[in-house]
């Protein structure tokens, strides 16, 4: 099944009933699907492909799920960027995918012109939000991409569930971001195996402050649309009052969190156990939350049900906890989702027994079909299996597994770091570092926070002649990367350690910082 | 008394959010969210520096956008405090 097909369903079985709840606005199924078959014969008619790649660079707004929707409707394929990436990176990506699109919003309008100018083969920018004219090359209103003079009638459809969906970009070990291809049979896959463990229903409100260019959030969207749940979408977790007012006042039944999230809530000091006895759940994923957290939101959500999960972008996810397990293995992420298989092996590639320390590997159709443009990388990840006719997915990731199967996550085989439940890469803070005058040497290592997770800090020697203070640096960053990469702390030291070949060694200042702290 | 709240707030503001963005000021009423400034370990932060300056305690349900989200519906939240504290003093 193609994603596409997940609102055109819905709309055909309940077009009335309302799909999407963005701030102030309310849409219908039937009005998503009109939106967005509108929208896309806008993108056909100004050029867009099938298998053309559109970046989706836009906060939290129904024009985005709009825009999401409607890319799949023309064919092409959609990558969501994060609406706080900066010029270069997104001008990187765009140039690495060579989008043919772009669709964004008025807000980010400075960004997206800047890197447009830097990215030829976009020949398309739809703006929302825009009074007038939008001044971007390509520049075309988003009220005017869907107004109703477009007329009623679908796109013709094109494509297969084989070709790809979307490409989602994800920080790389080698600091330059990997775009994970995923086909709409990939997504269909993860969407079903999720939407069933859930148990998801056309009753459930589902309340989303992810990120949608995160795929935790994006896909709060495309299952809502596949099951026909209502969404309430908001901007962001800054204002939790705001949020649990919301949570009451749309009767939502499912919440998804990160564990920063969760150690947000559980510094309210008001909140009151049974507050909401309409959440039928709460998901955690990208971290394991501490169990002494998940006792505490146990009790503060006694009617609703908590699952804990593990993924990683490239097969969405991995595995979860049956609720019903966390009071005897609370620090366990699971077992397989369903009709997919996650299980150790050792070094050699064999299966390790329960106990023994191995990397996590992935058998399902949720696995992505690789990076895109990137064999050497799409080799190391995507590797012969115990079948000849396929590969699974190595992630990365250092488990194991107790007596009866429940997997735990150890540690990464990398470096990459988890903060505030997104990966960070620590080469790709320091190349930014090392673009600042006056820094000689750089090393980004995460330090355990109790919000966060892992905050990113940076520890850096300066050349004899610079006099940068640590204000400098986070500008710096802030100016190049993403918000969660931005450092939170910065370190000054004359020299950092070295290895035997003379390069520097994150893993040692990781050491020290953690022998420091204890 | 409320210039001292302003000053001491406004250089809260600008020390940790505002020197992140390629921007030297900000005024008194715009709002912190729609500028990009403050995010919700953000609001954190401002919320526990307003409790040791002004050695207020700011309730749950206080933590609003009506109340945080510029320069000056916070000086307006620090003077109700202090307003109500004296009321009952």
């Amino acid at each position: 099944m193609r994603v596409e097909q997940f609102l055109r369903d819905s709309a055909k079985r309940n077009a009335d009933k309302t799909a999407l709840v963005a701030g102030t606005r309310r849409l219908t199924f039937g009005e998503l699907d009109k939106l967005s078959d509108r929208l896309a014969r806008t993108l056909v008619a100004r050029g867009v492909q099938r298998g053309d790649r559109v970046i989706v660079f836009m906060d939290n707004c129904w024009e985005a799920v709009v825009g999401i929707f409607a890319v799949l409707k023309a064919g092409a394929v959609f990558s969501p960027i994060n609406p706080s990436t900066k010029v270069d990176k997104l001008a990187y990506v765009a140039n690495n995918c060579r989008a043919g699109a772009l669709i964004t919003q008025a807000r980010l309008l400075a960004v997206a012109t800047e890197a447009v100018a830097e990215a030829p083969s976009v020949r398309l920018a739809v703006v929302a939000g825009s009074g007038q004219e939008p001044a971007i090359a390509g520049g075309l209103r988003f009220e005017d991409a869907i107004a109703e003079s477009i007329g009623r009638t679908a796109p013709e459809r094109v494509g297969i569930d084989l070709d790809l969906a979307m490409l989602i970009y994800t920080s790389g070990s080698t600091g330059f971001p990997k775009g994970v291809m995923m086909t709409h049979q990939n997504v269909t896959a993860a969407a079903t195996s999720i939407t069933t463990y859930l148990e998801n229903t056309p009753e459930d409100v589902i309340l989303n402050v992810l990120p949608i260019s995160f795929d935790y959030g994006l896909y709060q969207v495309l299952m809502a649309a596949k099951v026909g749940a209502t969404l309430v979408l908001e901007k962001s977790f800054t204002f939790p009052q705001a949020i649990f007012q919301r949570l009451i006042a749309e009767r939502v039944t499912g919440f998804p969190v990160v564990p920063t999230m969760a150690a947000i809530i559980l510094q309210m000091k008001d909140l009151k156990p049974g507050s909401f006895p309409h959440l039928r759940y709460i998901t955690n994923t990208a971290a394991a939350l501490p169990p002494a957290h998940i006792g505490r939101l146990r009790e503060l959500f006694p009617s609703t049900k908590l699952f804990s999960m593990y993924g990683l972008t490239e097969c969405k996810r991995c595995t979860y906890l049956p609720p019903d397990q966390l009071d005897k293995r609370s620090s366990s992420v699971g077992i397989a989702i369903p009709g997919t298989e996650a299980y150790v092996v050792n070094d050699d590639g064999t299966r390790a027994g329960a106990g023994e320390v191995g990397e996590l590997v992935i058998r399902g159709a949720h696995v992505m079909k690789g990076y895109w443009e990137n064999p050497q990388a799409t080799e190391r990840a995507l590797r012969p299996g115990p079948f000849p006719w396929e590969k699974v997915l190595h992630t990365g990731d250092v488990f194991r597994s107790d007596a009866e199967g429940f997997l735990y996550f150890v540690g990464r085989k990398d470096d990459i770091i988890k903060s505030r439940g997104e990966k960070v890469s620590p080469k790709e803070v320091e190349n930014v570092l090392y673009a600042l005058p006056g820094v000689r040497e750089a090393a980004v290592v995460g330090v355990s926070d109790p919000i966060l997770g892992m905050a990113i800090k940076a520890v850096v020697a300066l050349a004899p002649e610079a006099a940068l203070t640590d204000q400098d640096v986070v500008r710096h960053c802030a100016r190049h990367l993403e918000d969660f990469m931005v450092p939170k702390f910065v370190e000054f030291r004359d020299a950092l350690p070295k290895t035997e070949s003379g390069k520097i060694s994150r893993r040692q200042v990781a050491e020290e910082l953690l022998e420091a702290a204890e | 008394m409320s210039t001292e709240i302003d000053r001491r707030v406004r250089h809260f503001i600008e020390e940790n959010f505002l020197f992140r963005e390629d921007r030297a000021a900000i005024s008194d009423s715009e709002s912190l969210i729609d500028a990009g400034l403050i995010d919700s370990t953000g609001v954190l932060e401002l919320v526990g520096f307003l409790e040791t300056a002004f050695s207020i305690q700011v309730a749950d349900a206080d933590i609003v956008p009506e109340n945080l989200d510029s320069i000056r519906t916070i000086v307006n939240y620090v003077e109700s405090k202090f307003a109500m504290a004296a009321a009952a003093a």
